[in-house]
């Protein structure tokens, strides 16, 4: 009965709550750049509009922060309810970063967004502008300690073992770890990627609805050319992430690639359906010798297969579909946002089908960013610390009911807010612009400046 | 090193617990006692504690942060036996803090059942906070008596949340709203000092590694403030809540600060209860303490982010000081 093993379950959990975790700060982290940027254009130039766009997005982004910050707290716990194996093992390295996460990030961010939030009127023009630098820091702060773990999970370095306890053997290594760099750059272009494209796509509602106002076009060529920018650049750091992975994770290209055998001018599989029973992929459409040139940069480098990791390489399907969605959608991305460019950087209007594209790919960011992280986190298994841990040495042996019901309340909550975030979002941006100014949130009387305007 | 870094971490831990106590018992006690108040009340209510919930929070994580980090074994320990009442907190945590900002952002008549998660979600973490308190002073065992216990301080601790919660209300409201919480102010004194009283009297019962500690010379003379300075207290608010003059004529705050250091005071008996096991009966701050190598490590940073943390906490209270006004983006 699979389904009822505890690990399966407590697996389950976790990329739940992680995954509904992630969908939030990749916002925020980006989004809080974003609005620094409206809110020192504002200040430099003293154009109105630009407040306006503040005004409005700053309320997204207290949302956005609010739900990250109570799923991030759920994410502490886990570690101790779901893998108290874990800290025991490598507790003296994980320990340190999740606490410098807490101590230099956390806290800096949870502060200084009160100011940022409610703290316009009371403090000065520069002193609120250094408290949303301070809270983008924070953001980007939090992302580098978390990552660095994570990156350390996939290719440890740093450290010894002394009776089956991880021991920290140069801080250095362990924090600036192989995959590390690569990882960093290219979460933190995927969330400037996703809040570019959030920006583009509600600008793009509010065109639709006829409810936009003289900042709706400067926020959605904002977002343009930052997509347009970003999109390739995210091309290359993924290449550059890829090879890097081949280098520490071979298991896990080979599993990307569907190749199953170790073979020379080793074809690229652009679709097909793998198929671990049998070893082979049915109904593949291959380019031939593409995937050693773009992985071994030679047409006839050599490909480790899947043969060669037997019992140690992760689930095929699962992390050759994940990738192929990233990759679609940051193809789609490039596309979009360069035909967004051609069109709006010769003055014209955007066309009927330009907007209904926009539109769509609103939250297309989210989706990439998951198959991303399922691409990085199922292609680790079965290792928890790549090489050297295996996930199911870890787990905590709660009675399955109770993981059961747990995951279901969980779940339950998630959707539920899913629907609202998304809801809201879409609530704010195509309501007409004077209802915004509801007396619960101005103060009458004062509401010449109220979000609606943008 | 080996002795003091342990030891270290176990009172920043104690610190952030009580520090979390005190910052999210006010804003829970808020979210509590909203369903007493007016459509207007309440917005008011939540503008008070717009801007530091979020920080507030972040104390738990702290303190959590620490177990994990300086105490692995113990932290696996806690949390697993605690799974089911820390994943109920979560949710209602969860429930809580979105709620605070969906009901001013989405739909007008979707604000009322916001509203009713907000004080749901506030309840339901701050009951489970008490649950867990309680049987981790009882040894996270799983005995009628344990769980009696625990239900006790499931209930005593909202109580507490209440009264905090009421307290802070008197310093950042005027007018009708101001009134209202000294009534509220005035019904959960009570039954906080009920719980308080029946806690005193269960944990020697319940716990008798507690009671040896407690009952023994001279160890009994040095710990007798504790009860008495609570008891000097309590007494100071109850005469506080019978003279409004004194609270209309500012000295509202006098009632949360008396709060505070009872919770400063039954910290210190707590702590001295537990000392140094950190899992009472059955593991201690050393055994369960991470290698020196990387207490060091973290020990370093705490000493530098803790002190700005708090530096740059009480600057933001001084700029939010005063009545609170409605809150406002722009
Ligand atoms: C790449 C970024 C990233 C990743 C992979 C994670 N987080 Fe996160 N987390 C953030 C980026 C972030 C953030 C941007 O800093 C958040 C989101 C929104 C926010 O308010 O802060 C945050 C909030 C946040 C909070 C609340 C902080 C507060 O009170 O302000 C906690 C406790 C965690 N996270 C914990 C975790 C844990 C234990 C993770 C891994 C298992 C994790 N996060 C993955
Ligand atoms: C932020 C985006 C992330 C996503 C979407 C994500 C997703 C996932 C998924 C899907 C799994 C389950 C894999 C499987 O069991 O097959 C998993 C496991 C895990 N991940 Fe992540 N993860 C993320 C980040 C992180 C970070 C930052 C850390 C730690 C620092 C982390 C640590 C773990 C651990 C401890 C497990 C459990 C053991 C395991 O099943 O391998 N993850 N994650
Ligand atoms: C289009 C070209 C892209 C390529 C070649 C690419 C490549 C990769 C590779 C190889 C990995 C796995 C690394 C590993 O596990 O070791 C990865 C992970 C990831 N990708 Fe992409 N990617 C691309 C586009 C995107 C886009 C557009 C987004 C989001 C907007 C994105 C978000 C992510 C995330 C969040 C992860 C997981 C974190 C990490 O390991 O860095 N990627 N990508």
């Amino acid at each position: 009965m699979i389904e009822f093993d505890p690990l399966v379950l407590a697996r389950i959990q976790f990329a739940l709550n992680i995954s509904f975790h992630i969908l939030f700060p990749t916002i925020s982290i980006g989004l809080c750049w974003i609005l620094l940027f409206f809110r020192t254009r504002f200040t430099m130039s003293g154009d109105k509009s630009w407040e306006f766009a503040y005004n409005f997005w700053v309320k997204i982004f207290a949302l956005t922060f609010a739900l990250g910050v109570v799923s991030g707290i759920t994410m502490s716990f886990q570690f101790g309810t779901n893998w108290p194996g874990y800290m025991t093992r490598v507790g003296n390295i994980a320990g340190p970063l999740l606490g410098f996460e807490v101590l230099t990030a956390f806290f800096l961010e949870a502060s200084f967004l009160g100011i940022m939030l409610f703290g316009k009127n009371r403090v000065s023009n520069r002193l609120h502008l250094t408290s949303c630098s301070l809270v983008a820091i924070g953001t980007s702060l939090s992302a580098f300690w978390i990552l660095s773990l994570n990156s350390w999970m996939q290719t440890p370095a740093g450290y010894l073992i002394e009776d089956g306890v991880f021991i920290v053997e140069n801080w250095w290594d362990v924090v600036f770890n192989p995959s590390f760099p690569y990882r960093m750059a290219h979460m933190f272009v995927a969330s400037l990627l996703t809040s570019a494209f959030l920006i583009i796509g509600v600008s793009a509602w509010r065109i639709r609805s006829k409810v936009d106002g003289p900042a709706t076009k400067k926020v959605m060529l904002t977002g343009v050319v930052l997509a347009a920018v970003l999109a390739p650049l995210q091309i290359v750091i993924g290449d550059f992430h890829g090879l890097n992975t081949l280098e520490h994770q071979p298991a896990k290209i080979a599993a990307i690639e569907a190749i199953w055998e170790t073979e020379q001018g080793a074809a690229l599989t652009l679709f097909g359906f793998p198929d671990e029973t049998e070893k082979k992929t049915h109904w593949a459409i291959k380019v031939p010798k593409m995937a050693s040139l773009i992985l071994t940069h030679e047409l006839d480098g050599e490909l480790k297969g899947l043969d060669e990791f037997e019992g140690t390489h992760p689930p095929v399907a699962t992390v050759f579909w994940a990738f192929r969605i990233m990759v679609g959608i940051g193809s789609l991305m490039l596309l979009v946002s360069w035909w967004a460019c051609w069109v709006l950087l010769r003055g014209k209007e955007p066309g009927k089908p330009l907007l209904a594209v926009m539109s769509y790919m609103a939250f297309s960011g989210w989706i990439a960013v998951l198959a991303g992280w399922y691409v990085t986190e199922v292609g680790r298994q079965p290792w928890i610390v790549y090489g050297a841990i295996r996930t199911s040495e870890i787990v905590a042996d709660h009675p399955a009911a109770t993981l059961m019901g747990t995951l279901f309340g969980y779940g339950f909550i998630y959707v539920f807010l899913l629907f609202s975030y998304i809801g809201a979002v879409r609530y704010l941006a195509t309501k007409p612009a004077q209802s915004l100014t509801t007396p619960q949130e101005y103060p009458k009387g004062s509401s010449s400046l109220s979000g609606g305007d943008y | 090193m080996e002795y003091w870094l342990p030891v270290f971490f176990a009172a920043a831990m104690g610190f952030a617990m009580l520090v979390y106590v005190v910052l999210d018992g006010y804003d829970l006690g808020v979210g509590m006692l909203l369903p007493a108040a007016s459509e207007e009340e309440k917005d008011m209510m939540i503008a008070s504690i717009g801007p530091f919930w979020d920080a507030n929070e972040t104390w738990i994580v702290l303190g959590v942060g620490v177990l994990l980090i300086a105490f692995p074994k113990a932290h696996g320990l806690i949390l697993t036996s605690l799974y089911l009442p820390v994943t109920i907190m979560l949710m209602g945590l969860i429930l809580r803090g979105v709620s605070f900002d969906f009901r001013v952002k989405a739909q007008d008549s979707h604000k009322t059942m916001w509203n009713t998660l907000f004080f749901m979600g506030s309840l339901i973490a701050a009951a489970s906070q008490g649950w867990m308190l309680g049987s981790y002073v009882t040894g996270l065992l799983n005995t009628p008596m344990s769980w009696l216990f625990s239900f006790l301080i499931a209930l005593s601790l909202p109580a507490l949340y209440i009264m905090l919660g009421a307290a802070w209300l008197l310093m950042k409201t005027e007018g009708d709203l101001f009134l209202k919480s000294i009534t509220w102010a005035k019904k959960a004194i009570l039954p906080v000092g009920l719980g308080l009283l029946l806690i005193s009297i269960a944990t020697p019962i319940v716990s008798a590694e507690i009671a040896a500690k407690w009952f023994s010379m001279p160890n009994i003379i040095i710990l007798l403030p504790i009860p008495l300075f609570c008891l000097i207290l309590y007494a100071g608010i109850l005469w506080l809540l019978r003279n409004d003059s004194m609270l209309k004529a500012g000295y509202s705050w006098l009632i949360f600060v008396a709060l505070v250091l009872i919770c400063l005071l039954s910290a210190f008996g707590l702590a001295f209860s537990i000392f140094p096991d950190i899992v009472i009966g059955k593991m201690d701050i050393w055994e369960a303490a991470s290698s020196v190598a990387a207490l060091k490590v973290i020990f370093v940073g705490t000493v530098i982010t803790l002190p700005a943390i708090i530096g740059y906490s009480i600057f933001i209270y001084k700029i939010f000081h005063g009545k609170a006004t409605h809150l406002s983006y722009e």
